[in-house]
């Protein structure tokens, strides 16, 4: 059994990384290409909606992915705040934007796909609502992070709004079964999914698509944050050094 | 491993105790937390005619008239039935059957007066030749409406 802990320290991180990121770039490109194929191409109409239906194609995996990351980004908050583990705090702050900009696409595209189908852009309902919610929560982590001089300070303070945020995601998730909306309910649940056969291909590998291509600026970012983090030590020593060294052609 | 567990436990307890708040305000806000009102809302909370509000249901078969520009149908969630009267263009999926959220007010005759009609639509999707052979086997439990 491998602990958990071989994968936790950074220097190991990066070199598995390394050999997985072209893994992922080529799963990303191959998939993203197979998904487009048929949702745009490969796919019928839907009886009542159209070719509108292929929005769906990317607005409900960008949910998903919204979703999945802001859960993710709890979790690595939480390992953050109870052990104090480097790793954890790269991975939270590495896919904060990624999972913003997931939540953005899914916004814009369930904007553009409400107009032509419930005659609307936009209307306050608990689903909708809670999702701009979730939006805010990714950008208030990003501003939170960002606000303090001390990087591991800002770092404590946005894991513990990312915690306090994750209330959210049960409640977008749920918001269609508790109330009424205007957004329709799930259509992928337990008991089978409620979509034909030949849309529900196109809707598997768009998620896969996205998925991996998650895992691929997740890698790249991660190891961005690794290089900056070092890059700041390394920074930090030379100033040190710098305090005790004689003044020598400084200005005075 | 002292001071994890501790940390741990705190972490544990503050987001037990914020989910127990959170679910406290969802209770106590439930009713403004709802987008529309039902057919059967109307008829059991004595709202005030003239009032804004939303109210959504299905568009009941055989009840939809038109006059020039003004439509008058009613919306039914199976018990109970509310005339409307909308004027303007409607969405593409309004039809017979098909879910509905309308916004306007209770007129005092008992009518709705909507000042906008919104399309709700449900969670199936199927290509027509599927939907068409399930109205054909009589397996079909969507919404009655013909595209």
């Amino acid at each position: 059994m491998i602990d958990l802990a071989t994968f936790a320290n950074p220097a190991r991180f990066s070199r598995i990384a390394g050999r997985v990121f072209p893994w992922a770039v080529g799963a990303t490109a191959v998939l993203m290409a197979a998904g487009l194929y048929f949702a745009l191409f490969a796919s019928p109409p839907d009886y009542q909606q159209g070719e509108s239906v292929r929005i769906m194609y990317v607005h409900v995996p960008a949910a998903w992915m919204a979703l999945s990351s802001y859960t993710l980004l709890a979790v690595a908050s939480a390992v953050a705040l109870v052990w104090r583990h480097l790793l954890a705090d790269v991975v939270a702050r590495a896919m904060a934007p990624i999972g913003a900009c997931f939540t953005f696409l899914c916004l814009v595209t369930g904007s553009l796909w409400g107009k032509p189908m419930w005659g609307t852009f936009w209307v306050w309902d608990a689903r909708l609502t809670s999702v701009l919610v979730l939006f805010f929560l990714y950008l208030g982590y990003l501003a939170l992070q960002n606000a303090f001089d001390d990087p591991a300070r800002g770092l404590r303070a946005s894991a513990i709004l990312a915690l306090v945020g994750f209330v959210n995601v049960p409640i977008i998730k749920f918001s269609v079964d508790w109330w009424n909306t205007l957004h329709q309910p799930a259509s992928i649940k337990l008991g089978g999914p409620a979509i034909d056969a030949s849309m529900l291909v196109p809707l598997i590998l768009m998620t896969l698509a996205f998925e991996a291509y998650f895992v691929t600026v997740l890698l790249l970012r991660m190891r961005t944050e690794l290089v900056r983090g070092k890059l700041r030590s390394a920074r930090l020593r030379a100033a040190e050094a710098d305090e005790y060294l004689p003044n020598i052609g400084k200005p005075a | 491993m002292k001071p994890k567990r501790r940390r741990l436990y705190l972490l544990l307890a503050g987001l037990g105790g914020l989910g127990v708040a959170t679910a406290l305000v969802l209770k106590a806000f439930n009713d403004n937390l709802v987008f529309f009102y039902s057919p059967t809302d109307l008829k059991t909370k004595t709202i005030p005619p003239e009032r804004r509000m939303r109210l959504g249901g299905l568009v009941e078969t055989g009840s939809v008239t038109r006059e020039g520009a003004t439509i008058r149908f009613r919306i039914t969630d199976g018990a109970n039935a509310v005339p409307v009267v909308y004027t303007g263009i409607l969405p593409d999926l309004f039809r017979e059957g098909q879910g509905v959220v309308t916004e306007g007010a209770l007129a005092t005759d008992g009518a709705f007066r909507a000042a906008s009609v919104l399309a709700k639509h449900d969670e199936n999707y199927m290509p027509r030749e599927v939907a068409d052979a399930l109205k054909a086997a009589g397996q079909w439990k969507g919404a009655s409406a013909k595209p």
